[in-house]
């Protein structure tokens, strides 16, 4: 079994905006015995930058991707977006020659250096795959037997394959055992893989808005009680813009929208105060009686 | 049918008519140079990309096939001044359906990245890079979240080395095209 300890990456939107994200995710790896190492420094991951300049993007991303390597540590990400710059940049440094070389002529301008000795993973990947199912089972105190829940594993945990191969990218199936192994049951709904819109919300705000009732509508067609992101992203589309597509829209969802981390956790015995449910959006509390 | 005649009138066909000042016939070799934009000139117009965008779902206007068209006849002006380039929510389904191998999320990226070498992005970007060279962060985060995080019993947050940050803002070309683009 791979030792359980990673560098976290949190990000910009979560201490932003999301902390419950946070708070839920530290207190469920604890007692999963996942040891987390906070970053020695930060910047954000590049993902801002890409659109403006790729080389910027790539040289950000490279520097976590070092102080990683100095600690020696594999990187943790809660957000899909950190993961799918840092996990790209990281492969296409370590695959590509000429490009390593370009960033790394970058880097040495501030005394670093890429090798290519971490690996970036995501919180969904550290749960499904070191952690292991067959231990949260065993945490597995208040199995959430009644509850009916939609997952959203969003894009970039799983696309580009070229860079990601952890999940099928037209039928992902991680989050969906991650949620099944708290006894919830999972409901497939129509177009599961719709992107939520969140990286355009600042140039086109319809369009994501749009995105997301649709969305929203399917899950409530299928009788889902609650649903279940890994992306801070697309979490704030869909928990803390959910009473603005219903101005909007003037159609009512009252959907709870909750972190993975809060589902899990309340399997585990935490109670909803310990994992940050009164910072959702959406009052959550009448899944919370069941 | 007449009705056919009539939209083959003098009227439509100026409108999809090109200049030839308008076309730059380098451009595709220019674009296709750039990382991920490698197989631009493979693309046969299939539409996998548009029909698969979910922004093109509900967008009159961003059609990703169109952007590649455009890029492959060389109509740099026409696509860097166009508003749709920066629609993309990089979803990147485009890049995983399409049968020719077209990098078409990069290539837009390409389009985006020359179009703020010129001088122009919008505001929200800017703002973002901004942030991110005062406090290493994208969004600025308030000092009430800061002092927050102690009652939540969360780890103070990592700070910023914001002089190296500056340098690597410099010396990949980013402060230079800030400054472009105006504060």
């Amino acid at each position: 079994m791979p030792e359980l300890k990673y560098l976290i990456f949190l990000g910009c939107v979560i201490p932003y905006r999301v902390s419950s994200y946070e708070i839920s995710t530290r207190k469920v790896l604890a007692k999963l015995g996942v040891e987390l190492v906070d970053m020695p420094e930060f910047n954000c991951c590049g993902f801002p930058l890409d659109p403006i300049n790729h080389d910027t993007m790539l040289t950000l991303a490279a520097r976590n991707l070092c102080l990683a390597e100095q600690k020696n540590l594999n990187i943790m990400t809660l957000c899909n977006g950190c993961f799918g710059i840092l996990n790209h940049v990281n492969k296409e440094l370590k695959e590509d020659k000429k490009i390593k070389e370009k960033v790394n002529a970058y880097l040495k301008e501030i005394g670093m250096e890429f090798k290519g000795t971490t690996k970036v993973k995501h919180l969904a990947h550290v749960l499904a795959q070191d952690v292991g199912f067959e231990k949260i089972k065993e945490n597995i105190q208040k199995p959430l037997n009644s509850l009916r829940v939609a997952q959203h594993s969003g894009c970039h945990i799983v696309r580009p394959v070229k860079y990601v191969s952890v999940d099928d990218p037209e039928n992902p199936t991680i989050l969906k055992k991650l949620i099944e192994v708290t006894g919830a049951k999972c409901l497939n709904y129509i177009d599961e893989m719709e992107c939520c819109g969140a990286p355009i919300i600042g140039v086109n705000a319809e369009i994501p808005l749009q995105l997301a009732r649709e969305k929203l509508g399917h899950i409530r067609a299928v009788g889902a009680q609650a649903l279940i992101t890994v992306c801070p992203f697309c979490h704030m589309i869909y928990d803390l813009n959910q009473p603005r597509i219903e101005r909007t829209f003037n159609e009512k969802f009252g959907i709870p929208v909750l972190h993975y981390t809060q589902l899990l956790g309340l399997a585990m015995g935490f109670n909803p105060d310990e994992l940050a449910f009164k910072q959702l959006r959406v009052n959550a509390s009448k899944i919370l009686t069941n | 049918m007449p009705e056919k005649k009539e939209t083959q009138g003098k009227k439509t066909e100026k409108e999809v008519m090109l200049k030839m000042s308008d076309i730059d016939p380098n451009f595709k070799y220019e674009i296709s140079k750039l990382p991920g934009a490698e197989n631009v000139l493979l693309c046969f117009q299939c539409g996998t990309c548009s029909a698969d965008c979910p922004i093109a779902r509900f967008s009159d206007f961003y059609r990703p096939r169109k952007l590649i068209r455009m890029t492959q006849l060389g109509l740099k002006d026409k696509l860097l001044s166009n508003d749709s380039i920066w629609l993309c929510s990089t979803c990147f389904t485009c890049i995983d359906h399409c049968p020719q191998d077209v990098g078409i999320a990069d290539i837009v990226r390409a389009l985006r990245n020359l179009t703020v070498k010129e001088g122009k992005m919008p505001a929200v970007h800017k703002e973002l890079a901004s942030n991110i060279l005062k406090t290493g962060y994208a969004y600025v985060i308030p000092e009430l979240r800061l002092k927050k995080r102690e009652k939540e019993n969360l780890p103070s947050l990592p700070k910023a080395n914001l002089e190296k940050l500056a340098k690597l803002f410099d010396v990949t070309g980013l402060s230079k095209m800030l400054e472009k683009v105006g504060s």
